[in-house]
């Protein structure tokens, strides 16, 4: 498969996969804002995802859909970061998780940007103005809960200390990214560490929350050797009108 | 609208003798269309239904995401899931224009919210019920929306103009739910026998529950009377009832669907359809609590209102933080 047939899937999948864990929260959030705030990023998310899905089934050339890949694939085909595929949790692990990708995606699109691909410079054009306004939010909600009450501290430092290892993952090249890079398509992952971890700082120093001195990373997620259980779960619902009604139009 | 047997007064219609001079004045406002304000002097009881039925409507909206919001992790393409999506979070927009409208009133969105949550306030008989296979999301927003809208046209013209206000805002956006419902009925109706037996099945459950949306006839209540004379309502339960049924039975017809009602058949002397009324005992038992979901619903509400506390709490500790720390830096 083509480096861009990669690259689209890995992007993809993870808001097609994020998308679908923050939609989980509809009418379930603690404020009535914050509900139209989760649909509002799972919406932008899942619009996200059939631009990346879309690009990879054009370039993949089967004839297949967005809607072929988001539905028919198992998981050992899938490419998001484990980062989001992970539970919601309750609400403060819900928003450390977003944070912790709104910061990596804003830092990738901006990127692609000036990708040599025009059909990925224009997906990262529309989605940097989505994902620039999820970052400020997952962002102030972080500092807020993190400099809030005992609990609230507590509840994000817990949050932090879970999810921290699975942030080195989005930053660690395999072949297909590399071949991204050398064709000018994507950015070099490890180039995008050092202004990620300063932004990261900052944001916990705000939140009087403590990064775990321990950068082990679990990897497995993009290059799809091994996801965590968590998926598998997810794909039973999000597919399942499409694998027990196959052929049919919705 | 969601409101259903919203209490007046409890009182008649006063006549105009037995008006006091501010009462006329204001109901001389009402009769000539004109707006009535939050800071305009108004009676007790028009202030207080009001409340009772903005409130009832608010609740509903937010009520109203869970039975959509049940389907929104299976919708089978991502189109659907973005529609739904954009759906829900519409409805959660209402809730909000429509809490702050009762704001107006002088009382809080807490205040309410407490009362949906103890189960003091209701919200609308129809998000009691299940949403059990896909096409449910199409008969959602093709009758249940069909049915709101129905309700909600005439009362952009109702007299209190922030209520007013919100509806003609809430109007726009209902349409594109209708819409977007009667186009999954389409594909549905349209698709494999599975999905035409999906279809069916979703109208045979939705339809009464549909019909009950209007509310119990209200030739005999003093509460609609007064209502009506205040504008709050517009049309009787019966007559948007008729609407709707009239409305809904070709688009049925061209789904190539059945409604579920022996009795339906067209009468040219009216102009309008003859058809059988829910069953108003089971339309109470679940006014009473004991429809198929009102355990969950409210459990559902309650928890996630429960669970958030500690959300609450921390962002307002923290934003007196920030404000005591902007005042000593001053």
């Amino acid at each position: 498969m083509s480096a861009l047939f990669e690259f689209c899937l890995r992007m993809g999948d993870n808001t097609l996969v994020l998308g679908h864990r923050v939609s989980e929260w509809c009418g379930h959030a603690p404020v009535l804002e914050e509900d139209i705030a989760l649909a509002n990023t799972a919406l932008d998310l899942i619009g996200q995802t059939q631009l990346w899905l879309g690009l990879a089934a054009e370039v993949q050339g089967e004839g297949k859909s967005a809607d072929d890949l988001a539905f028919l694939r198992d998981a050992w085909d899938f490419r998001n970061a484990l980062l989001c595929e992970l539970p919601n949790g309750d609400f403060g692990q819900t928003l450390m998780r977003q944070y912790l990708f709104d910061e990596w995606h804003c830092m990738m699109l901006n990127a692609l940007r000036s990708s040599t691909e025009k059909r990925v410079s224009d997906i990262a054009d529309k989605a940097i103005k989505e994902a620039s306004y999820h970052l400020e939010r997952s962002r102030d909600t972080v500092i807020g809960l993190g400099d809030g009450t005992t609990e609230s501290h507590a509840r994000m430092q817990a949050a932090l200390d879970y999810l921290y290892p699975y942030v080195g993952e989005l930053f660690v090249a395999d072949g297909h990214d590399e071949a991204a890079t050398k064709a000018g398509i994507a950015p070099d992952l490890a180039s995008l560490r050092d202004g990620y971890d300063a932004a990261l700082s900052a944001t916990m120093a705000a939140a009087m929350l403590t990064i775990p001195d321990d950068k082990f990373a679990h990897k497995g997620g993009r290059t799809g050797r091994m996801h965590t259980e968590h998926l598998g779960h997810m794909l039973t619902q999000m597919q399942w009108l499409q694998r027990a009604y196959p052929g049919a139009s919705w | 609208m969601y409101a259903q047997m919203v209490k007046s007064t409890g009182e008649g219609v006063k006549s105009r003798d037995e008006m006091s001079p501010e009462e006329a004045a204001f109901q001389d406002r009402i009769d000539q269309d004109i707006k009535i304000e939050p800071k305009d002097w108004m009676p007790e009881g028009y202030r207080k239904t009001l409340i009772r039925q903005i409130g009832q409507h608010a609740h509903s909206e937010i009520v109203g995401q869970l039975p959509e919001g049940n389907w929104i992790t299976r919708a089978p393409t991502l189109e659907r899931k973005a529609i739904l999506l954009a759906k829900v979070q519409d409805e959660a927009g209402h809730g909000l224009y429509l809490y702050c409208a009762a704001e107006t009133l002088g009382v809080s969105r807490d205040e309410l919210t407490e009362d949906l949550l103890s189960g003091r306030m209701k919200y609308s008989s129809i998000f009691n019920y299940p949403t059990l296979n896909w096409a449910d999301m199409g008969a959602v927003g093709w009758l249940v929306d069909g049915a709101a809208i129905m309700n909600q046209v005439p009362l952009q013209r109702t007299s209190f103009g922030p209520y007013s206000r919100a509806m003609i805002r809430i109007c726009k956006e209902e349409s594109f739910h209708q819409r977007q419902g009667y186009d999954i009925m389409m594909k549905m109706a349209q698709g494999t026998e599975a999905q035409k037996k999906m279809a069916q099945d979703a109208l045979n459950r939705t339809w009464y529950p549909a019909l009950m949306m209007f509310g119990p006839s209200d030739k005999d209540s003093v509460h609609s009377a007064q209502s009506l004379a205040w504008k709050i309502k517009i049309d009787t339960n019966d007559e948007l009832r008729q609407r709707f049924v009239d409305q809904t039975v070709p688009q049925a017809e061209y789904l190539g669907l059945t409604i579920p009602d022996e009795n339906l058949k067209w009468n040219d002397e009216k102009g309008g359809y003859d058809f059988s009324q829910p069953d108003w005992e089971e339309f109470f038992d679940v006014v009473r609590g004991n429809g198929p979901c009102n355990v969950d619903r409210l459990a559902a509400r309650n928890k996630a209102w429960d669970d958030g506390a500690w959300v609450r709490d921390g962002l307002l500790a923290h934003a007196e933080k920030r404000a005591a720390r902007k005042t000593a830096a001053e």
